[in-house]
């Protein structure tokens, strides 16, 4: 068929449509946005007239070993939220779908895998809420259920490690659904023949099913590394930071100068250079998955 | 199908165990949150936390319920999410329509704005809108938070629609634009409806991340009558009032909207998930 001219009633009253998105989007982002970073020049406490102070929060922040710590957090928050489940998940959906589907079939498989997926269908602070409770250190059950008397969130030496075990608990399920619709989109020839050929499980698994559910891969760690870069529900409801830094995040402390120390130009250069962060690891990830494809 | 080949059974139950003994760890505190919410503070104590209930002990919950008044905390949050849903479907139409069919001039850096704004922290933006909200008498309001979510979810929604809606068969809209109808009328009767599939999926989604969230309405809700779920109980953590029995009632009413809403749209969450993966 010739393409054809015809269009409803021409091409430029569509823009018309973009109207109301694009007042609302300028209100609530755009110029939000702009104020933030204008705000991290300055000195302000919320009231007042902000005064400037060119690049003054920066150099403070770079200096500032609280800022520095958070980041570490991140970082190790990264590990519990994206690389460690995406580990298990790979293994996890894989066992799940070519042994246990095939083998016990496929009702056992999808059963294993709503379990292991449960905890990501609740709001994360109110997972936070349950943990809370499991670990406190008075009537908590996991103390009364292994028979210790641990203090989980308010040790500085363990604090961090319990929460990202709990992170661990609540992302796994993600990648594990994600990573078996991926190995339904797979071709099982490959596996068939290679299974023929006498490859062990472990070379199928690592020649064959990772390669094949690549981009799900990419998906999965860009999108669990950005939600553990802006972690703050599971923060403030089992630690607020504490006790002293340890768990300090950069979101938190963001929060902490705007609401409770009304350094509001100094947080809002935290939570500027937290927004650049996020915006180059997108970038990263997208431009590696490009080449990659 | 290949045949079978004989596989040493020890070896399969050890690894379905294996898979079992993970399932049970990781709904193990849904189960011990449920088991102690209908447990009296007494037999908490004499009992630990592992024992049966030996009745329905109800009154931890009604207690519970009553003191936060959580019938209007869920109506909260049905309200917020019902309401940020609607309107971000809505507005992620309109976009589309305008993107993926109209193709606008611009398009592409107008969607690369849009996929910028859906990774920017929310932190980069709240102080400004917690300033401004304050400015025009909207802090502490259900509008604002309503507001400031339909455009945080329409910037992915749009995001999305407007690739879907590249694909739309062009061949019906020429043929309607023949017949007369104009843009609002090949909007409405042809491509909403066509599209109903996706933009269900779509609705359900800015559903369940709307009572998800937990940063923006945590700073803009602060008076208790205008308080989401998440909201109330996080705040409500570590009060000295709440004991062991109470604080897991607490819990279960957290978990208990958030597993219903999964049973519920299961069938379309399953379908979507991989569409949420973009987010």
């Amino acid at each position: 068929m010739a393409p054809s001219p015809v269009r409803p009633r021409g091409r430029g009253g569509y823009w018309l449509f973009l109207i109301p998105g694009f007042v609302l989007f300028t209100v609530v982002i755009v110029v939000p946005f702009v104020m933030n970073v204008a705000t991290s020049f300055t000195r302000w406490s919320g009231v007042g007239t902000p005064t400037w102070i060119g690049f003054g929060n920066y150099t403070k922040l770079f200096e500032d070993e609280r800022f520095w710590t958070s980041f570490e957090h991140n970082a190790a928050l990264i590990v519990a939220m994206a690389v460690v489940p995406t580990v298990i998940g790979l293994v996890l959906s894989a066992a799940l779908f070519d042994y246990i589907g095939k083998k016990f079939g496929p009702r056992t498989a999808s059963a294993l895998r709503a379990a292991y997926y449960l905890p990501q269908v609740l709001p994360v602070a109110v997972a936070g809420v349950v943990w809370n409770w499991m670990l406190h250190p008075s009537y908590g059950a996991v103390n009364a259920i292994f028979g210790t008397k641990v203090n989980w969130l308010g040790d500085p030496g363990l604090a961090l490690a319990t929460v990202m075990a709990i992170m661990v608990w609540f992302q796994l399920g993600y990648p594990v659904v994600i990573f078996m619709a991926g190995l339904q989109r797979a071709d099982p020839a490959l596996h068939e023949a290679a299974e023929i050929d006498g490859a062990s499980w472990w070379r199928r698994f690592w020649h064959i099913t990772i390669p094949q559910i690549r981009p799900e891969i990419f998906v999965v760690l860009l999108t669990c590394t950005i939600a553990a870069l802006k972690v703050f529900g599971p923060i403030f409801v089992l630690t607020r930071g504490g006790p002293g830094n340890a768990t300090m995040v950069p979101s938190y402390f963001s929060y902490l100068n705007f609401f409770e120390k009304a350094n509001v130009g100094y947080g809002s250069a935290i939570a500027t250079v937290l927004a650049l962060i996020i915006v180059v690891v997108t970038f990263l990830f997208l431009r590696v998955q490009e080449r990659d494809s | 199908m290949s045949a079978e080949r004989p596989v040493r059974a020890p070896g399969r139950w050890a690894v379905l165990a294996a898979l079992a003994v993970l399932a049970v760890v990781m709904s193990s505190p849904f189960l011990i949150v449920t088991l102690n919410a209908f447990k009296s503070p007494a037999e908490y104590s004499s009992g630990g936390p592992l024992s049966l209930p030996k009745g329905l002990y109800l009154d931890g919950i009604i207690d519970f319920w009553n003191r936060v008044d959580f019938g209007e905390k869920l109506w909260n949050s049905l309200l917020i999410s019902g309401a940020v849903a609607i309107g971000a479907v809505v507005l992620s139409v309109l976009n589309a329509y305008a993107l993926g069919i109209g193709r606008v001039r611009g398009r592409l850096w107008i969607l690369v704005l849009f996929l910028v704004a859906n990774t920017l922290p929310q932190e980069s933006l709240v102080y400004p809108l917690y300033y401004l909200s304050k400015e025009v008498g909207l802090y502490d309001s259900k509008l604002a938070v309503i507001l400031i979510f339909t455009v945080i979810q329409a910037a992915f929604g749009t995001y999305l629609l407007s690739s879907v809606l590249g694909q739309f068969p062009r061949e019906i809209l020429e043929a309607a634009s023949i017949d007369g109808a104009g843009k609002w009328r090949a909007l409405s009767r042809i491509v909403v409806p066509i599209s109903r599939p996706t933009l269900s999926v779509l609705l359900i989604f800015f559903f369940i991340w709307t009572w998800n969230e937990f940063f923006l309405p945590l700073i803009f809700l602060i008076s208790n009558d205008n308080q989401t779920v998440p909201v109330a109980l996080g705040v409500l953590q570590g009060e000295k009032m709440m004991d062991a029995t109470m604080s897991s009632a607490s819990a279960l009413l957290g978990i208990v909207p958030a597993v219903a809403f999964f049973l519920i749209f299961q069938r379309t969450l399953t379908r979507g998930v991989t569409v949420g993966a973009i987010k």
